[in-house]
């Protein structure tokens, strides 16, 4: 009994001066720690805008040319539908070492945040052109048709009708991309691609410092939490259901 | 206006083919309302949607005003299909626009200029009677509003024609009734031609100049409304006024095709001394006309007498087992 009342209070010590060292060795930590926030927030925003770029036009094309599409093209659509699922079906740790070589041609190295956004991008294209996918099919077949029937052009039927009417699920998808490829970027930081992930990997595992990683996941939840709150608040503003 | 002829259309599911239309002809007059009236699954659906060439006919071909619907591809059908307003059972509205927005939807495609384009959504919601909503989104209207949006949208271009996809079925008897009466004013102030496909007897029986009894995808009776219900025999008149099937063979379908001053019942008892007893019947308001249906048990020994004088007079009559 007075053994376990003992142990008790030397672990709550324990854990409150854990706190207190955490937070004196903040300030120490904090030049590297804004580095690596800087490195994700860079490696995350460039991925994502390629994403988009890629992965919308994909989305409409795997909706578009699906039977009773606007565009009905079955072999098209086997075909972009297949790529997609290979990139899906990589984890993202083994496609980041299989496209290294890719990396190198596009960006002259494979180190740094610049060229851990090439397998970025690649891991959340299909993932974000699926979720373009699910919303733009939740659009109303009715509308469409109607369109149709006021002599719309299919390219503007794409621009006018399907896109703005599943505006607020693209956006829900957008977030959930950006989140994904967060956690992504730790991953990237595992090789060699800076930012929080490299820096918890480096500092915290390799060299037992467990501040650095108490820090780095911090930031990364706060990191998330914001990307998720601004995305949530703008899918309720866009709402008009 | 609408004419089409001897439109064939199949389609081929996986194991079996579905024949929606064989061979249908359609003839609607300018200014008129023409509905087609059916259970669903009787291709009226798919025969509203060859009008404007959502589906394509395999066979038999479309004109609408002056053009060759059928002959037309890619940009001159947009154009022409411009000249055609369709309104929808679901309503079909962009819930991320406002009311405005939809309404001026059409124009937009269309490359109306936004001043233009806005003088006309306001004339447009002034006459469905929504000037107050021009700024409210769709999902902040109710089932009638809503299909009142629909209808400003179908006209904004100036159509000559509006298509109507079973316009009502999605609305209660009150809006159901708005929303007919606002077609007919339509037709009436912009001389408008309507073809409508519907379910519900009540709708012909309200609106419609002329109607189509379809099954099956053919016609089974078309015409003018009134003049199917002067005729012996009519799906119309029977499907319009149900009667009970209680009779025995002395029963009589009395049809009077249009009002009558004359007391007709109370006449045959003096003058021919036969016995009338009524069994069910029903008048109702029909293109603007009182017609009425009489189901009556009648005995007596002039009794052909008493039925030819019917006859002569203009009602129809049709006895049981004849």
């Amino acid at each position: 009994m007075t053994t376990d009342r003992i142990l008790y209070l030397a672990d709550e010590g324990n854990a409150v001066t854990a706190v207190l060292d955490f937070v004196y060795d903040w300030p120490n930590m904090w030049p590297s720690l804004w580095l690596g926030t800087q490195d994700t927030v860079y490696m995350v925003l460039w991925a994502t805008i390629f994403s988009v770029l890629v992965g919308l036009p994909l989305g409409v094309l795997l909706v578009t040319t699906d039977r009773g599409g606007l565009t009905p093209a079955p072999a098209v659509r086997a075909v972009l539908s297949a790529i997609v699922n290979i990139g899906r079906s990589l984890p993202f740790i083994v496609l980041m070492v299989a496209v290294l070589s890719l990396t190198r041609f596009l960006v002259g190295t494979t180190l740094g945040p610049t060229a851990a956004i090439v397998p970025l991008s690649i891991g959340a294209i299909p993932f974000f052109a699926r979720l373009v996918e699910t919303s733009l099919r939740e659009v109303d077949r009715g509308v469409i048709e109607a369109a149709y029937a006021m002599g719309t052009r299919k390219l503007t039927i794409v621009g006018k009708v399907l896109l703005p009417e599943a505006l607020p699920g693209l956006i829900a998808g957008l977030v959930m991309t950006v989140v994904t490829l967060i956690s992504y970027s730790a991953m990237a930081g595992a090789i060699g691609g800076g930012g929080l992930g490299d820096l918890a990997i480096r500092e915290g595992y390799q060299r037992f410092n467990d501040h650095y990683l108490w820090a780095t996941v911090i930031l990364l939840v706060v990191i998330v939490q914001i990307a998720q709150s601004l995305g949530d608040l703008l899918v309720r503003r866009l709402s008009r259901r | 206006m609408i004419d089409a002829v001897g439109l064939h259309k199949t389609y081929r599911l996986k194991k079996r083919q579905v024949e929606a239309l064989k061979g249908v002809d359609l003839h609607v007059e300018s200014g008129e309302i023409f509905g087609v009236v059916g259970q669903s699954g009787a291709g009226k659906s798919t025969l509203l949607r060859s009008v404007n060439l959502l589906e394509r006919p395999d066979e038999g071909s479309v004109r609408v005003g002056d053009g060759e619907l059928t002959a037309l591809r890619g940009s001159r059908l947009r154009e022409a299909r411009r000249g055609i307003g369709m309104v929808h059972q679901h309503f079909a509205l962009l819930s991320s626009r406002t009311v405005a927005g939809n309404v001026g939807f059409p124009l937009e495609v269309a490359g109306v200029s936004r001043a233009e384009r806005s003088r006309r959504v306001g004339e447009l919601l002034e006459l469905v009677g929504l000037s107050d909503k021009a700024r409210a989104y769709p999902s902040q209207l109710s089932g009638g509003q809503k299909q009142r949006v629909g209808i400003a949208r179908a006209l904004a271009p100036e159509p000559k024609v509006l298509l109507s996809d079973e316009a009502t079925s999605a609305l209660d008897p009150a809006t159901t009734e708005s929303i007919l009466s606002l077609l007919r004013s339509l037709r009436d102030e912009l001389g408008l031609t309507i073809l409508l496909i519907t379910h519900e007897m009540d709708v012909i029986k309200r609106i419609c100049d002329s109607a189509a009894i379809m099954e099956n995808g053919e016609f089974r009776e078309s015409g003018r409304v009134l003049d199917l219900i002067g005729t012996p025999g009519s799906l119309l008149a029977r499907s319009l006024f149900p009667l009970p099937d209680n009779g025995g063979p002395e029963t009589v379908v009395i049809t009077y095709p249009r009002s009558f001053d004359e007391p007709f019942m109370s006449e045959l008892t003096r003058r021919f001394d036969v016995d009338v007893n009524i069994l069910g019947g029903g008048v109702e308001q029909v293109a603007g006309q009182s017609v009425g249906r009489l189901s009556v048990d009648m005995r007596g020994s002039r009794r052909a007498e008493a039925l030819t004088y019917l006859s002569e007079h203009g009602l129809l009559v049709e006895e049981a087992g004849k």
